[in-house]
């Protein structure tokens, strides 16, 4: 007698949890191409981040301050502890290294714009210093990187600090790459590269190993630019305590730490989602580290991954941060993954030019093809018109200026007159796990995991 | 004036460096001589207008790092970086280098009398290095333009994943590394390796180099590259 098998009418439409349809899709691409998959901006699961905080306003036991009249200080000095000429900032709220050739040169000038108007820095990025940013960027923070491309010290004078990059929360321990299609004459002109090439950039410097090493690179810094500039030092968040401890001993004046929500250009995906420890967990251990060190205030600290709103900033600020560095919030602010990009005083609609890469408004994260549908991340030079200048600087100084007034009214809220007065005891957590990263308590407990009951 | 010693037993180096960049560059000083270097870190970085500086002894880090247009010459030996990222002029290592010797450097020549150590011309971005001794491994990395001469032998790895730099060797090669390859020497490569040498006062047959360069099978990215990139 023939047997059917049983049939479960749901269970046989569950999907697995562990071998989901996109694990399938994933493992069918990577059995069909044999190459990992490389895409741009960062982490997209599920992290404990900042969200999972919340301020204690005033009440009874605080007094607060007047939400829009009264006085709350937002200036910022970076690089105190040995440069002559320390950076000062209007706004705690810097924008982060991210290079001409992943940007494009209008992209670079429109940072440059928006921060000078608002007091704050810009900082350039692999491939070295293009004249549009430096033109445009009253403050300027010239990265020095593993690849050195394009570096050299014409550019370390004419810049106003300079920053170590070690590594970069994306993707720590790796380097960084260029696909071919952004490679266009200029960018290859100012790398030193064939037009036209994958590039990669070396993971490590290559003329110093380990941080003993760092201390004497930073003296040739400190020497070349007669002591005036401050140095600085970026790390990807993994071990950040003992990191940003070898980054004080080897004599940084500023250390940038940067989570694993930071973005990049173009990276392997399991670099960005699985290197790299949540921006949470990471500002906690550099504060902690710079505070066993006794130099909290002396060393400044920058947090960046993931920074996206004023909540955020003041949260990183109550943390222990001096300041925060944002690069995908100021992308979106330029108008990436939006569905329309300005151009000749219209509007147009970018969706068809996203569904050509396979994607959509809102999910796109193909910067490393260099076919940005809203002329952000291209080098191509019909695409790179889609943003000038001008109208990104004015989105981005309005998205400055409104994450500047949420910090501030949140810090009047907690009866702060100056932003850095901003403190742990104001924030609690909403989470177990965002408690025990952050070391704060769980919100309505004394409790915080780790620390004893 | 046109000649100033600076004694590194009594000045600080920070007085020296910023003499170099301002005073010299003003025409104060054509040759400056630096005595008791001691290996000190990080002499004479950062020039930037046509000043001699030799350096008697041996230098720490960095001698001559980011150089422009300046002569520094060492009389002993350098450390680690000597001339690194140097765009323009010439450093000359009349001892050994150590490591990572003119890492980066964009233009300018790098002259090292004796043996250089690892990661020799590592990141050369069109600077020349002539090297009359021997390099130790992992020389030329990814190196992307510009020329390197080696007199002696080289370690393992030379000119892995090389751009378009181009390097000449005399003595034997341990190893080369992913994507170099020998190349036939042309009248232009012996030339060229002829007028280095020449620039740098060694005197070897230019006929007795051999070339290598960059396959190029590693420009863009690939499955079957095995992940040698």
């Amino acid at each position: 007698m023939e047997t059917k098998p049983v049939q479960f009418k749901n269970l046989s439409r569950e999907e697995s949890y562990g071998y989901d349809r996109k694990t399938l899709d994933y493992i069918r691409n990577a059995a069909a191409h044999g190459l990992y998959e490389i895409r741009g901006m960062g982490a997209k699961r599920k992290l404990p981040n900042f969200d999972d905080l919340v301020f204690l306003g005033a009440s009874m036991s605080r007094y607060p301050l007047e939400g829009y009249r009264e006085k709350c200080l937002t200036k910022t000095v970076l690089g105190t502890r040995f440069a002559k000429k320390p950076i000062e900032l209007d706004i705690p709220i810097t924008i982060a290294g991210m290079s001409f050739g992943a940007l494009s040169a209008n992209v670079k000038e429109a940072l440059g714009l928006a921060a000078t108007e608002m007091g704050t820095s810009t900082t350039t990025g692999d491939g070295g210093m293009t004249p549009e940013e430096r033109r445009s960027s009253k403050i300027l923070v010239y990265q020095c990187l593993p690849s050195r491309y394009g570096f050299n010290p014409d550019d370390v004078r004419k810049a106003d600090a300079i920053e170590v990059v070690i590594g970069q929360g994306a993707k720590p321990g790796g380097g960084g790459m260029l696909l071919g299609q952004k490679v266009n004459p200029r960018v290859a002109k100012m790398r030193t590269l064939p037009e036209g090439v994958d590039q990669r950039s070396a993971c490590r410097h290559p003329d110093w190993t380990g941080p003993d090493d760092l201390a004497i690179k930073i003296q040739e810094l400190r020497e070349i630019t007669d002591w005036e500039k401050p140095i600085y030092v970026k790390v990807g968040a993994t071990r950040t305590f003992n990191d940003v401890k070898l980054a004080v001993h080897a004599g940084a004046d500023v250390v940038v730490v940067d989570g694993m929500q930071g973005g990049t250009a173009a990276t392997q995906t399991c670099f960005i989602e699985h290197i790299g420890i949540p921006t949470l967990a990471a500002v906690r251990q550099a504060v902690n580290a710079l505070e066993d060190l006794d130099m909290k205030g002396k060393v400044q600290l920058i947090v960046s991954g993931g920074i996206r709103t004023g909540a955020d900033v003041a949260k990183a600020l109550a943390m222990g941060a001096d300041a925060v560095a944002i690069g995908q919030g100021v992308l979106v602010a330029l108008g990436c993954n939006g569905e329309t990009y300005f151009q000749n005083g219209a509007h147009h609609d970018a969706i068809a030019d996203y569904n050509a890469l396979g994607t959509a408004p809102g999910f796109c994260h193909h910067c490393h093809t260099g076919k940005c549908p809203v002329g952000v991340t291209t080098q191509d030079a019909t695409l790179e018109q889609r943003l000038t200048p001008a109208v990104g600087a004015k989105h981005l100084k309005n998205y400055l200026k409104t994450l500047n007034m949420e910090l501030t009214t949140i810090a009047r809220a907690c009866g702060k007159q100056n932003v850095h007065h901003l403190e742990p005891e104001d924030l609690v957590a909403l989470t177990i796990e965002a408690a025990a990263m952050a070391g704060l308590p769980l919100a309505g407990t004394n409790w915080i995991p780790g620390q004893g009951f | 004036m046109e000649r100033l010693t600076f004694d590194l037993a009594t000045q600080p180096l920070r007085e020296l460096n910023t003499f170099l960049h301002n005073d010299a560059k003003d025409g104060k000083a054509r040759h400056v001589t630096v005595l008791n270097p001691d290996g000190a870190h990080n002499i004479a970085v950062g020039l930037d207008c046509p000043v001699e500086v030799e350096i008697i002894g041996h230098a720490g880090y960095y001698a001559g790092g980011m150089n422009k247009a300046a002569s520094v010459t060492i009389t002993g030996s350098a450390g680690t970086g000597v001339a690194e990222n140097m765009m323009s002029g010439k450093v000359h290592v009349k001892g050994f280098a150590s490591n990572g010797a003119g890492a980066s450097a964009h233009g300018g020549l790098l002259v090292i009398d004796g043996d250089a150590g690892l990661r020799c011309g590592i990141s050369l971005k069109g600077g020349n290095i002539v090297v009359g001794g021997s390099v130790g491994s992992f020389s030329a990395f990814m190196a992307q333009a510009g020329r390197m001469v080696i007199c002696g032998d080289a370690g393992d790895a030379l000119g892995d994943s090389l751009y378009e730099a181009v390097l000449y060797v005399k003595g034997s090669v341990k190893s080369l590394g992913a994507d170099a390859q020998y190349e036939p020497m042309t009248d232009e490569d012996i030339a060229a390796v002829a007028s280095l040498l020449d620039q740098a006062g060694l005197d070897h047959d230019p006929k007795a180099f051999r070339r290598i360069a960059s396959k190029r099978s590693l420009y863009h990215w690939n499955a079957d590259a095995n992940q040698e990139y």
